[in-house]
């Protein structure tokens, strides 16, 4: 049974394969890399980094409790009824006022950037992370 | 990556023999094929929101707050989204999960506002089931086989919007309309051997979903969208490295594509090189694949249980609860007993009803309107049953693909065709006049068979005395011929029939008209 992931969501490969603690707490560069990659965050320097693995040792106190033959809640509403609505056309028909919001447009078109602009290689990055250990 | 560890023995499957030419001592390959279909579920509203399900509406007009992911917004499940899931599940023999769960699986694109899309990764509403399809041995029609494949599981999940990409200005549109849509995910498992395979099970997919109407999947529509997951290896060794071949428009290109891919992957592994886990697209254009941009690498989608939305729980006629509003109750029981027939039990019953072939059967359900038409015939009709289904397989149909029209848009109705076959089962016509007549009736010119014949002057002889008249005088006439067939060569009867139809303008029963030429042959 998967025990609850520290860093919320990163998946059981992540951890497995990436070597997810590479000794003494520390977080790999790999997973640091893969992580500003997912999130698009940005460590910028060792401090950050720091923080981020204090954060995940405390939160590692979870572990502590011992979860055998306890079935995982994921949700305080799993005793809720989920509600379910009728099929019935109640809402749009609010192109202007969604567009408000919206910086550049085309007719009504929302615009973003041309497809996925994929973060470069660590190697060929300007990241706090290059060449650290 | 890839497919792992497993051995695959006792396939099926058709087996590819190499092709380079130094490879007559090379192992054969397997072809293994995977698919992930996604159905547009068919309401009036979304699953999560109340916004308009529609194709081609202004952009962005048919967009919810919750939709366009502005802050404050939570989903709302739509009751008839789980009732068209558990339909779908039911006729595809699964076990529906009284208790699923939703996900969200996170990833970056414009036409996703939230950044993740909810769906159902731990445990899907229906699961474990199967779908029976036939296949055409060696393209002829009286051959059929069937074959099964294995559904792993049936998921609820949200569309996407929909990106327009303007390489020339360098941007993407979004047109969130499609965001939010109900889709069902059909996953079947890798049962399937070649693109042939997989085109008649997704078209079998593809009937079923319209005859329960919980999707009306039109693929021009991108109401039925099919991924491909696809992989070779020798016999009874692991699995290969599968390929993900997507954007796959048409029924006509699935098979394609598929089969580009299963002979791409050959030939690389055959001159020494390695398949990567890769998502590829399909080029109609080009007729190949080729790696799809913005999937480089492997996704993480980062699954975590929604946390807005508690567990979906469905009740059957046992675990009814007692004191509950029955708005909020889902029964599968009630479902299943209020299914329709499904085209495999459609089938069964054409055949055993009418007489037909299962073949007959097969092209019957696969013209939307077909079977209705040739049932609407039989209804107002003499002829038999056996008899009416040549006229709708052979000159119906084949008028309608000439000039590409459906069954509804045929100008010749049911009750003009059922008219037509009456005249010629009390055979006024011959059967060449009432194909004379259709091609009339066809013209749309709202003229009724009778009328036609008239005009044609295409009635048979009804006035046995001129027949026979006309049958003496072509033996008069012809004293070899009849010399021939006195002398014991009956095929030259046949000429002289022929003569008989010419001097009465094709107006005369060839029946007759052999029965009357033997019986003065003979004295």
């Amino acid at each position: 049974r998967d025990k609850p992931s520290a860093v919320c969501g990163v998946s059981a490969e992540a951890r497995g394969c990436r070597g997810y603690r590479a000794g003494g707490g520390k977080v790999s560069v790999e997973v640091l890399d893969h992580l500003e990659h997912l999130a698009l965050v940005d460590f910028r320097d060792a401090e950050g980094v720091e923080r981020l693995q204090k954060a995940i040792q405390f939160a590692d106190q979870l572990h502590e409790v011992n979860t055998n033959g306890v079935e995982p809640m994921d949700s305080v509403l799993e005793d809720r009824c989920l509600y379910l609505r009728e099929d019935d056309v109640t809402e749009g028909n609010c192109t202007k006022e969604l567009l408000e919001n919206a910086r550049e447009k085309v007719e009504e078109y929302f615009v973003a950037p041309p497809g996925n602009i994929p973060l470069p290689k660590l190697e060929e990055r300007e990241t706090f992370l290059q060449g650290s250990q | 990556a890839g497919r792992g560890r497993r051995r695959a023995s006792g396939l099926t499957g058709v087996v590819v023999r190499p092709h380079s030419s130094r490879s007559a001592h090379l192992a054969p390959w397997v072809p293994v094929v995977g698919l992930e279909i996604h159905a547009q579920i068919s309401s009036n509203s979304k699953l999560f929101s109340g916004s308009q399900v529609q194709f081609a509406a202004p952009p962005n007009s048919l967009v919810s707050f919750f939709d366009a992911s502005l802050p404050g917004t939570l989903p709302v499940l739509n009751r008839r989204c789980v009732e068209a899931a558990v339909m779908t599940g039911l006729a595809l023999n699964c076990s529906i999960n009284k208790k699923s769960l939703f996900d969200r699986k996170h990833y970056f694109y414009a036409d996703l506002p939230a950044g993740y899309q909810i769906t159902q990764q731990r445990v899907p509403i229906a699961v474990n089931g199967s779908l029976s399809y036939s296949l055409c041995i060696d393209n002829k029609m009286s051959q059929m086989v069937t074959k099964t494949v294995r559904i792993k599981q049936i998921q609820l999940e949200q569309d996407s919007g929909k990106s327009l990409h303007d390489d020339t200005r360098s941007q993407t549109l979004v047109d969130l309309n499609r965001a939010g849509v109900g889709l069902m995910e059909v996953v079947m498992e890798p049962d399937m051997c070649c693109g042939e395979e997989a085109a008649a099970a997704v078209r079998e997919l593809q009937l079923i979903l319209q005859t329960l109407g919980s999707s009306q999947a039109v693929m021009a529509e991108g109401q039925l969208r099919v991924d491909a997951n696809v992989s070779v290896h020798h016999p009874g060794e692991p699995y290969g490295v599968r390929t993900e071949v997507k954007n796959i428009n048409s029924m006509r290109f699935l098979a394609k594509a598929i089969d580009y891919e299963i002979q791409r992957q050959i030939e690389e592994l055959e001159n020494g090189g390695t398949i990567l886990n890769e998502t590829r697209a399909f080029d109609s254009k080009l007729g190949c694949t080729v790696p799809m941009r913005d999937k480089e690498g492997q996704q993480d989608y980062r699954f975590m249980p929604e946390p807005n939305l508690p567990p979906l729980i469905l009740y059957d006629a046992k675990s009814l609860p007692a004191n509950m509003n029955h708005q909020q109750v889902i029964n599968i029981d009630w479902i299943h007993e209020r299914l329709p027939d499904l085209p495999s039990v459609k089938r069964k019953k054409l055949v055993e009803q009418y007489g037909i072939l299962p073949e007959h059967s097969f092209t019957l359900l696969n013209e939307d309107g077909l079977a209705e038409f040739f049932e609407s015939v039989v209804k107002q009709t003499q002829m038999k049953p056996k008899k009416v289904i040549g006229w709708i397989l052979k000159d119906l149909l084949s008028y309608l693909k000439q000039h590409s029209l459906t069954v509804k848009e045929s100008p010749v109705s049911s009750f003009l065709l059922a008219d037509l076959l009456n005249l010629l089962e009390k055979k006024e016509i011959s059967s060449t006049a009432a194909k004379q007549v259709l091609a009339e009736l066809w013209k749309g010119e709202g003229k009724t068979p009778l009328e036609i014949v008239k005009e044609q002057k295409l009635e048979l002889l009804q006035d046995q005395k001129e027949l026979e008249q006309i049958c003496q005088a072509v033996i008069d006439g012809h004293e070899n011929e009849v010399m021939a067939i006195k002398a014991g060569n009956p095929k030259v009867l046949n000429k002289l029939i022929g003569l008989v139809q010419k001097k009465t303008q094709g107006r005369s029963n060839p029946v007759l008209v052999k029965q009357l030429l033997e019986k003065k042959l003979s004295g």
